[in-house]
């Protein structure tokens, strides 16, 4: 299995759902050795992990090329005649293909069934992979450049990589519905190639809070009610959405108090746009939150919305569900297809959401019954389930399976 | 010797169109959605007038004009009628002509297919007299056996009934109400042996209804001839089978192309081969039959879903609630004397907005999620309290400024402070 993070050294839900994944595949009795470009501190999860910048005595020499940043000229010269849509890039393509350049030996060393990789980043390793030995590949896609852009300005690079590593694999396996359509009408990938292996959440890796922030306590006591937006500040995100749905309701409900939890490149953005909306007092900025902090926001929160322009799946509301906590998230999503007891809105429509939010608000009934209904179910998505969809995929591929 | 009775409710409610927010104060049509969505009730009567009623009909009044023996029974609610007048004339003509034959008997009923037997008795009598006006402006006839609301049945639903001069009443024939009893005989209610009931032979009505065209069950293709026979099957087993089932079946649940007008064109015939077969409308049965037993049923009991009870309508919070805040509407709105008003209330007391808003279809398969003309049981709550909320508003003759809350004035002072302190 090729991949780029893993937590806890993580910045996003990619690590996550690899972890997460890979802990069910051993669970279920499939050995699996994971693959990351360099080494950092792992959880624990039965797998063997394997550090592309340590792989062997022979490669150490040139880990501590890479680690300076320089490649051969020779490599150079390779890779770049390979991936000539690359070449102009900045220092994360030069990794990715020093990644991609080390990840033959490994693969020699070890003789699997199938090789996995995840996301673009770890594409063209996968991909190398799977040249020197042979062995089917699955391209597993979490999120797409048209995600990562809300469909605005596209990265030809990162696109061709995508495209070369969907093209190359045996099995494309995508996390929603919604993501196999951007896959195959985006990228001309035949839908019989795609398969749909929604995410999960397993409950004892959930932090649940217990105790709120005693500051949001203390508002919660006083009468407001809270809303809360996690995720990064980005477009694809579409906080801005959010921060106008939080204008109109609070024109009809002023005892609502916002909360944006994230860092990304649009937060000052964002919060000059809550100053000049003239809401700035009734929206909060938590930054990035990790694990306890977010898990006790969670829990004091009236409603989590998830206004996503493009999610391909959406973890944050399996989570907010799992602290009890309803949703309302964006059609635009792949949790959408898994998490039938939520509110759904198109992120355009803030009337809508308006309409949504205030009903959860004013009616203990609503809220009620979306969070126990939604937690039933959000307990059912299991990484488990997942694991099991993928062995599917991979006994296809390879006959009998016991190595990935 | 084998009595069939055969009864089929016709009904359609006034759906809620998506009510926001913001139309609270602003607008006071709840039903007239003419989108292409299916809360736009004049487009659903018209399709289903289409699919179901009209052809139906016709080969209901083939059925009768070709067999004088043949009867049926209907119950038409009087939501269904009014938008049958409204939308589709033609559709109250048809039935028209079906009563006129003299051999088609129409059922008792709460005019808005209500549930309001939970919570106000004198408004489930008022709701039944409308009914029964309104059955006999169109129709000419008067009903002498009622029918419940999805074939809601309770001890103290039967005395409600009783106390209004009824024959007797139809329930479902369910096992928990029976026991070892079946189906195939005449019982009365508890404490009341004037008070007579009819009960659903629910396997083989099932058959026609549910399973008609399934095909994995072992019995598909499902012919007249051979449900003649488990009808003859039944001989010297009970005096009745009585079949009840959704009017809709034919056309709407069922398609035509699954050949089941065919099935309902070649069944009274096949029945009536066997020279002891006839067929008979309920109050033919209530009269003719004396009661073999009494029947209690301390809990409700109706036609819907596996539980047969009134989970369908009544069971997470949100119904609670939405049936809760209808009922606490109801003295306001009658002491406002204003008759536009009551006809909205009651509109909304109609049992499908509640039944929309049911979250057990989740579990339980696509039943009710083909039913149901929202995305969500979510949606169809809160189109319903928003609309709730504005006849509220127009009851108590408010404005929308009488919505604005007080609250964020007297909490500001407090709360400042703390924002400050968490922001810096």
């Amino acid at each position: 299995m090729y991949g780029w993070e893993f937590p806890p050294s993580n910045s996003g839900g990619l690590g996550v759902a690899c972890y997460g994944l890979t802990r069910a595949l051993v669970d279920s009795g499939t050995e699996v050795r994971f693959v990351l470009p360099r080494k950092f501190p792992v959880a624990q999860t039965g797998a063997t992990m394997v550090f592309a910048d340590e792989s062997s005595p022979l490669d150490r020499e040139q880990a501590r090329k890479f680690s300076s940043g320089y490649l051969s000229e020779e490599q150079h010269a390779f890779l770049r005649g390979k991936y000539p849509e690359l070449q102009y890039g900045p220092s994360l393509f030069d990794e990715v293909l020093r990644y991609a350049a080390l990840s033959p030996l490994i693969a020699l060393q070890y003789d699997a069934d199938v090789i996995h990789m995840h996301d673009w980043l770890s594409y063209p390793a996968g991909m190398a992979a799977k040249e020197a030995t042979g062995t089917p590949l699955v391209a597993h896609v979490h999120a797409t450049e048209f995600d990562r852009t809300g469909f605005g300005s596209v990265n030809q690079a990162v696109y061709d990589v995508e495209r070369r590593g969907m093209y190359a694999a045996d099995k494309v396996l995508a996390v929603s519905e919604y993501t196999k359509r951007v896959i195959v009408e985006q990228y001309g990938i035949s839908p019989d190639k795609v398969v749909v292996v929604h995410n999960g959440i397993d409950a004892d890796d959930a932090v649940v809070g217990t105790a709120a922030e005693a500051e949001l306590r203390r508002l919660k006591e006083a009468g407001l009610s809270i809303v809360l937006f996690v995720g990064r500040l980005t477009l694809q995100k579409g906080p801005d959405y959010f921060l106008d749905a939080a204008r109109k309701v609070i024109q009809h409900r002023p005892d609502t108090l916002f909360v944006v939890s994230g860092s990304g490149d649009m937060a000052k953005d964002i919060i000059d746009r809550a100053a000049e909306l003239g809401i700035g007092d009734k929206v909060l900025f938590t930054g990035f939150l990790r694990e306890k902090d977010l898990a006790r926001l969670y829990s004091v929160s009236d409603l989590v919305v998830m206004p996503s322009v493009s999610e391909p799946f959406g973890i944050v509301p399996l989570e907010s569900l799992l602290n009890g906590t309803p949703v309302l998230i964006s059609k635009q999503s792949g949790v959408a297809e898994v998490i039938r007891n939520s509110l759904k809105t198109d992120f355009w429509d803030t009337d809508d959401m308006t309409n949504k939010i205030i009903s959860v608000l004013d009616n203990p009934a609503l809220k009620q019954t979306l969070a126990e209904e939604g937690t039933r179910e959000a307990r059912t998505q299991v990484w488990k389930k997942v694991a099991r969809r993928c062995m599917m995929v991979y006994e296809k591929l390879a006959g009998s399976l016991s190595r990935v | 010797m084998s009595a069939v009775c055969f009864y089929f409710q016709v009904h359609q409610p006034r759906r809620i169109k998506r009510y926001r927010f913001f139309d609270i104060g602003n607008d006071h049509e709840y039903f007239n959605d003419a989108s292409e969505q299916d809360t736009n009730n004049a487009r659903i009567t018209r399709k289903v007038a289409d699919k179901c009623y009209l052809p139906a009909n016709e080969v209901m009044l083939e059925n009768l004009r070709k067999h004088p023996e043949f009867k049926v029974a209907y119950s038409i609610s009087g939501i269904a009628l009014e938008q049958f007048e409204e939308y589709t004339p033609e559709v109250i003509e048809s039935f028209k002509r079906l009563v006129d034959t003299g051999r088609v008997e129409i059922l008792s009923e709460t005019y808005h297919h209500s549930l309001t037997f939970l919570h106000s008795p004198e408004e489930f009598k008022r709701q039944v007299q409308l009914h029964a006006d309104k059955v006999r402006e169109l129709f000419g006839v008067r009903p002498y056996v009622f029918r419940n609301t999805e074939l809601i049945y309770r001890n103290d639903i039967a005395e409600l009934v009783a106390d209004m001069g009824y024959l007797g009443m139809l329930a479902e024939g369910a096992e928990h109400l029976l026991g070892w009893r079946k189906p195939t005989f005449v019982y009365h209610a508890k404490n009341d042996p004037t008070f007579r009931l009819l009960l659903k032979h629910y396997k083989l009505s099932d058959d026609i209804a549910f399973r008609f065209s399934n095909r994995d069950w072992e019995e598909w293709p499902l012919t007249a001839p051979k449900f003649a026979q488990w009808v003859n099957a039944h001989n010297g087993d009970g005096h009745i089978i009585n079949l009840f089932m959704d009017y809709e079946t034919f056309g709407e649940h069922q398609w035509e192309d699954t050949g089941i007008f065919h099935f309902m064109r070649a069944l009274p015939g096949e029945v009536l081969k066997q020279s002891d077969n006839f067929f008979v409308t309920p109050s033919e049965a209530l009269s003719k039959y004396d009661p073999v037993g009494e029947v209690d049923a301390p809990d409700y009991v109706s036609w819907a879903d596996v539980e047969r009870d009134l989970s369908a309508w009544r069971s997470n919070a949100i119904q609670h609630d939405a049936l809760r805040a209808l009922a606490e509407l109801e003295p306001e709105v009658r002491k406002s004397r204003d008759e536009t008003l009551l006809r909205d209330w009651r509109r909304l007391s109609t049992s499908d907005h509640f039944y929309y808003m049911c979250t057990k279809w989740f579990q339980d398969g696509d039943v009710h999620a083909y039913f149901n003309p929202y995305e969500s049981p979510y949606e169809a709550y809160i189109a319903y309290m928003n609309v709730l909320n504005d006849l509220r508003l127009r009851v108590r003759g408010g404005t929308k400024a009488t919505r604005k809350r007080g609250v964020w004035e007297s909490i500001t002072h407090k709360t400042k402070g703390v924002l400050q302190a968490i922001n810096s």
